[in-house]
């Protein structure tokens, strides 16, 4: 079986036709996850009932009740909830957590019979852009494995890399699946906030989290996507159907911001952009320059609202009803050791941060300016999509880069998100694209934005540029 | 408004203490450098204008419902992952 040009739609008919069975595709990967695991550490846990999955999803197809999804093999990042499997969020306070119920986006998946190979390595709390703050262990890129395969999705994205998995769920608070993608040269899609439910993840910032995929092709994307895509009254903000407008639309005019990536963008990075304009252009496409001096503010807004959105939400786990609890002489003690002890660096780092941001005296001028700039933020970005149907970026500044980089350097680090924040801040669906190679043979991406809910338009570019590599 | 990107090692004491966080005495330099760095860089929100924008009703805003008590399928499996517990109670360490 050759996993390595395997597509969703694909192994549907193979197994439709019988030319193998979910089990035997099931398999091909377990003994992948096997060779390989080890070395890449895409997978936190294998799941031992995979085979037991796969021979149901083996069931519904002779049934002749198959849908795109059944028999799919899927590797599902460590903070999305599965009933009875343990879900840590990478982090050592989580360790011993069994999730007692179903992320909605898990419960679709099982209903239409996907398997679920294991549970993918993160970033303690998907906090990181790089795989290297996972409690377990560091995962490499599987394109060249003294580099990191970018995160904080980046099991999941080595594991689909690396044919360890057919497909992968990971989740993006600011392009924690854009970016791994554009490491390991993937299709990344963050959905529009709401599209998506949020109920059963772990949450990091409620206002900016959404599940997301990781796949080969734009088409497996999609198919994700609209399988996933519903309104879950368990989810507050998900967005009801009846408001999910949507006006197709065909495309004619991309935005491209250039005063906002003329800083810091690596040479080859901005040689493919420019060659990608070129080959968009030559397509048909009108290129248009725009003026988004706002966008400038995204990062920081950002790094504001993202730790006050971490320090109150991770309140919760503190040792007391489920997860790492540390001996204490009294109550005080028993949060003060399970939360200094359990919480990786990193995530110590970001609650202080939202806590002093969230403090009396400093909340007006961080965070309460944060949130305008926000709107504002916003707001350049709904006008500009008076102007044009899609604006284009690259995904990430730089390639992957080296495992033990940026490590001690928080500032460094988060500078990685630059093109990924005004999409997670405003709420607009974006995609990563594969767009070529540097002369090292290390992957490059392209980014595209689209309005609120418009996710068709980034299927239909997407699809189009994917013929133009 | 205030801003201050300088920060002391009693500042992050301070916020350990507020955030139920232990952090040893050898991370806390580590720290005051950090969050100095970290705000430094998103003190840049300071030059912003953000006139015009109504601060009371954001693009964004709360979905409040509600609060109402409904049985969890399970609730063996919530009790199950209590650190220590007596019977179906939850057992804490004493307050004071």
């Amino acid at each position: 079986m050759d996993l390595k040009d395997l597509t969703i739609e694909q192994a549907h008919e193979a197994m439709k036709e019988g030319v193998f069975t979910s089990r035997e595709l099931t398999q091909a990967y377990l003994d992948a996850i096997a060779k390989k695991n080890e070395n890449i550490f895409a997978f936190i846990e294998v799941f031992d009932d995979a085979l037991a999955q796969a021979d149901k999803a083996d069931e519904i197809f002779k049934s002749g009740k198959a849908t795109l999804l059944t028999g799919i093999p899927f590797g599902i990042k460590d903070n999305i909830l599965i009933d009875g499997k343990k879900a840590s969020a990478a982090s050592k306070i989580l360790e011993n957590y069994t999730a007692s119920y179903d992320a909605t986006v898990i419960k679709i998946l099982k209903e239409s019979g996907a398997v679920f190979l294991g549970r993918t390595n993160m970033d303690d709390s998907a906090m990181g852009s790089s795989t290297q703050t996972s409690y377990y262990g560091i995962t490499k890129n599987p394109l060249d494995e003294s580099r990191v395969p970018g995160g904080s999705s980046g099991g999941s994205a080595a594991a689909v890399a690396a044919n360890m998995s057919l497909v992968a769920l990971g989740t993006e608070t600011c392009g924690s699946v854009r970016q791994p993608a554009a490491f390991c040269g993937l299709v990344g899609l963050k959905p529009t906030y709401g599209a998506l439910s949020r109920n059963g993840l772990i949450a990091m910032g409620s206002s900016l989290d959404q599940p997301a995929p990781l796949t080969k092709t734009v088409r497996e994307s999609e198919i994700i996507f609209q399988a996933l895509a519903k309104h879950d009254p368990m989810d507050a903000t998900s967005v009801p159907e009846s408001l999910r407008e949507n006006p197709i639309k065909g495309i004619k005019r991309i935005g491209v911001p250039r005063s906002f990536f003329a800083k810091g963008l690596d040479k080859e990075v901005e040689r493919n952009f420019n060659e990608s304009v070129e080959k968009l252009k030559n397509a048909g496409y009108e290129i248009v320059d725009l003026e988004m001096p706002e966008l400038e503010y995204s990062r920081a807004v950002y790094y504001i609202i993202m730790p006050a959105e971490v320090s109150t939400n991770l309140s919760r786990v503190d040792g007391i009803r489920y997860g790492l609890s540390l001996e204490g002489k009294d109550l005080l003690e028993v949060y003060e050791k399970s939360r200094g002890q359990g919480f990786g660096k990193e995530v110590r780092r970001r609650i202080l941060l939202g806590t002093y941001i969230l403090s009396h005296g400093y909340y007006d001028a961080y965070y309460n300016k944060a949130l305008l700039l926000r709107d504002k933020i916003t707001g350049e970005i709904k006008k500009a999509f008076e102007l044009v149907d899609l604006i284009m970026t690259p995904t990430v500044p730089t390639p992957a880069f080296k495992i033990g980089e940026k490590l001690d350097d928080p500032v460094a680090m988060y500078l990685c998100d630059i093109f990924s924040a005004p999409a997670n801040l405003s709420g607009i669906p974006a995609v990563a694209l594969p767009s070529g190679k540097t002369e090292d043979g290390l992957p490059l991406s392209i980014q595209f934005m689209a309005p609120h809910f418009c996710e068709d338009r980034l299927f239909d570019i997407g699809k189009k540029f994917e013929t133009m590599l | 408004m205030l801003y201050n990107s300088r920060m002391e090692i009693r500042d992050v004491e301070k916020l350990a203490e507020l955030a139920r966080i232990e952090i040893p005495d050898e991370e806390k330099a580590e720290f005051v450098k950090n969050l100095g760095s970290i705000l430094g860089y998103v003190d840049i929100i300071k030059n912003a204008a953000v006139e015009g924008i109504k601060p009371e009703v954001g693009e964004l805003r709360n979905v409040a419902r509600e609060d109402e008590a409904r049985d969890f399928d399970d609730r063996q499996k919530l009790i199950s992952a209590f650190p220590d517990s007596d019977g179906d109670y939850l057992k804490v360490k004493k307050i004071l």
